[in-house]
């Protein structure tokens, strides 16, 4: 019975770290189309940020945000100068992103070596808690914590304010949107490094918790692309469903079937792709 | 036109079936063989990313499961001849399954499935490890003696490959005169067309991920053979992006890029991993030169880049200004 208790906390955690790498990717790739092979490389990349701010004393939360920050920058530069260019080619697109996702791996292993680094989490939040008289790993519990107030903050931006709307028009009709007046491609260089940033947040927080090793950029890219595919592109809802759907299905299948951990992962994306093209909550394109 | 381009090819049959000789050195001639088998994985890849607009980040997927196949059946004891057509038997089937996943979607959803089968291929092959021997990857102790020829020297082995890379060229010459290829590449160009006019879109796309997987596994059999060891790298993302490299580097579409595109890559990994150890870095950075200066891909780019520096310089001798070159229309 604990056992299955937590698991099921992990499941819950890694399902919140799990859409706090793809709320970004489901902003570049589900709504604006970009076909971002890099988003692994935010992620890993924000997370060796993160550890070498912590190393220098930093604070947690303030390493988290600055790690965000330089990664907006990056992206930004790298959407406004080389992939503006190539708007609507999607196998040059996919090359660019894939070369620059092979460039930061390489970086990486020489800046920060092939060691893994593992951070300890701030010490306010280490420890447990005790409920129902067990207890849970309080880091973890923040993690999920962090999720839903993206969560909520990105579905109020997008949903709620002018922002959003603008973004939206953007979106589905780039020249109405321009002639009524919308900077549409300053505002999809904003949502690139909106998203950048928040992979690299989850790269820094997931940095306790998974540690920052080699690799680990091509590990996350094809978990937020499986979330995205199966919660519908271009769905918040739909990408906060499929990461808490994915946590479980990986701790539970690890639990169950450890060589074939990796594998079960893919199987509901596999079956939405079949039975249900669009994804959970996508919406058909007509 | 057509007499030069019979003498052409008659000189690079020629300078292909005498290379051992004028070459000598061994390493080189297994520098050739690698660039043989992997222009068969190029032109195999080509199919789909330059006829088909299939562009697919999973094919070391189809290239691994060769290749596993082979060696698993050889290392259970079975001949080289089961094994091999074992190895086939089991990369069409992929491939099948590959094509009904895959096809749910074009463009970008096409690619992205492919790169999550691809993973799923790499997941297998690096954490079954009671299958697949995991890291530690699977060692392929004999190579095959056909006609009683053993390949276990350079020089037949070389042979071997060319035998393998000029059918897949010739079929690949075939493939793109054909009435499918035809109208494989109208898929690409104009699908609701083809629909309108009575062609199953999906059919002629799925024949030719079929076609494409076929001599991606010939390809990955070449390979276990050729290096007589298998490992879950041969699989990941790293290698499908190389591949892709190949294909666009020499310039999609074409018959001769992609094995252009071989050689440029095999030679470039040979030379640079000789000097320093950062492969994946000079990859990254050739990407984004391709994409950022010359789209079309390094033969035409550099072609287009020469034919404007040229005129640049004739219209300075002559006082009159130029504009660049524009990219070559679709």
């Amino acid at each position: 019975m604990s056992l299955w208790l937590t698991l099921a906390v992990n499941s819950i955690a890694l399902g919140g770290l799990l859409f706090l790498l793809s709320a970004g990717f489901s902003l570049i790739f589900g709504l604006m189309r970009i076909p971002n092979l890099m988003h692994g490389s935010f992620f890993m990349l924000g997370a060796y940020f993160g550890v070498t701010f912590l190393d220098k004393g930093l604070n947690f939360w303030l390493a988290a945000l600055l790690s965000g920050l330089a990664m907006a920058v990056i992206g930004g530069v790298i959407e406004r100068f080389l992939l503006r260019r190539l708007e609507g080619q999607v196998l040059p697109q996919v090359l660019l992103t894939l070369g620059f996702a092979f460039i930061i791996a390489d970086v990486c292993l020489m800046v920060w070596t092939g060691d893994p680094w593992q951070p300890s989490p701030p010490p306010q939040l280490r420890g447990a808690v005790q409920a129902f008289g067990m207890f849970f790993p309080l880091y973890r519990l923040v993690i999920v914590g962090a999720a839903v107030v993206v969560a909520v903050a990105l579905w109020v931006m997008v949903d709620w304010t002018r922002l959003g709307a603008m973004i939206r028009a953007g979106v589905d009709d780039p020249p109405i949107a321009r002639v009524v007046g919308i900077k549409v491609s300053q505002l999809f260089t904003l949502v690139f490094c909106l998203g950048a940033a928040l992979a690299a947040f989850a790269g820094v927080m997931g940095a306790p918790y998974l540690s920052v090793y080699p690799g680990l950029d091509f590990e996350m890219l094809p978990l937020a692309l499986i979330v995205v595919i199966l919660g519908g592109t271009g769905s918040l809802l739909g990408a906060l469903v499929g990461s808490f759907l994915i946590g479980f299905l990986y701790n539970f299948g690890q639990a169950m079937f450890p060589d074939l951990a990796y594998v079960i992962l893919f199987l509901p994306m596999l079956l939405v792709l079949v039975l249900r093209p669009q994804g959970l909550f996508g919406r058909v394109v007509t | 036109m057509s007499r030069l381009r019979h003498a052409a090819i008659a000189v690079a049959l020629l300078l292909l079936a005498t290379l051992p000789v004028w070459v000598g050195n061994p390493y080189y001639i297994n520098v050739a063989s690698q660039i043989l088998l992997f222009a068969v994985f190029a032109l195999a890849l080509n199919v789909l990313v330059g006829y088909g607009g299939l562009v697919s980040l999973g094919h070391a997927g189809l290239f691994a499961i060769a290749g596993y196949a082979a060696a698993l059946m050889l290392q259970a004891g079975h001949g080289h001849f089961a094994a091999d057509l074992a190895a086939i038997v089991v990369t069409l089937a992929a491939s099948a399954v590959f094509a009904v996943l895959a096809l749910r979607s074009t463009g970008i959803g096409f690619l992205m499935i492919t790169l999550a089968l691809g993973q799923i291929i790499w997941g297998i092959a690096y954490r079954w490890a009671s299958l697949t021997n995991g890291d530690n990857g699977v060692n392929v102790t004999t190579r095959p003696a056909p006609f009683g020829i053993s390949l276990a020297n350079a020089h037949s082995f070389y042979f071997a490959t060319l035998i393998a890379f000029l059918l897949a060229v010739a079929t690949m010459a075939v493939f793109v005169r054909s009435p499918f290829g035809a109208s494989l590449r109208g898929t690409r160009d104009q699908a609701r067309r083809m629909n309108a006019l009575g062609y199953n879109v999906w059919l002629i796309r799925f024949l030719a991920i079929l076609f494409s997987g076929f001599w991606t596994g010939v390809s990955g059999i070449l390979f276990i053979y050729y290096n007589q060891f298998i490992s879950p790298q041969v699989s990941a993302l790293t290698a499908s992006a190389e591949v892709l490299l190949m294909v666009i580097s020499g310039g999609t579409a074409t018959l001769l890029g992609p094995i252009a595109g071989a050689a440029i890559v095999v030679i470039m990994k040979n030379v640079v991993s000789a000097y320093i150890e950062r492969w994946n870095l000079v990859l990254g950075v050739v990407f984004v030169i391709i994409i950022s200066f010359m789209p079309e891909g390094l033969v035409p780019g550099t072609v287009r880049l020469w034919r404007w520096g040229w005129q640049a310089l004739q219209a300075r001798l002559n006082g009159t200004a130029v504009r660049p070159v524009g990219e070559r229309s679709p």
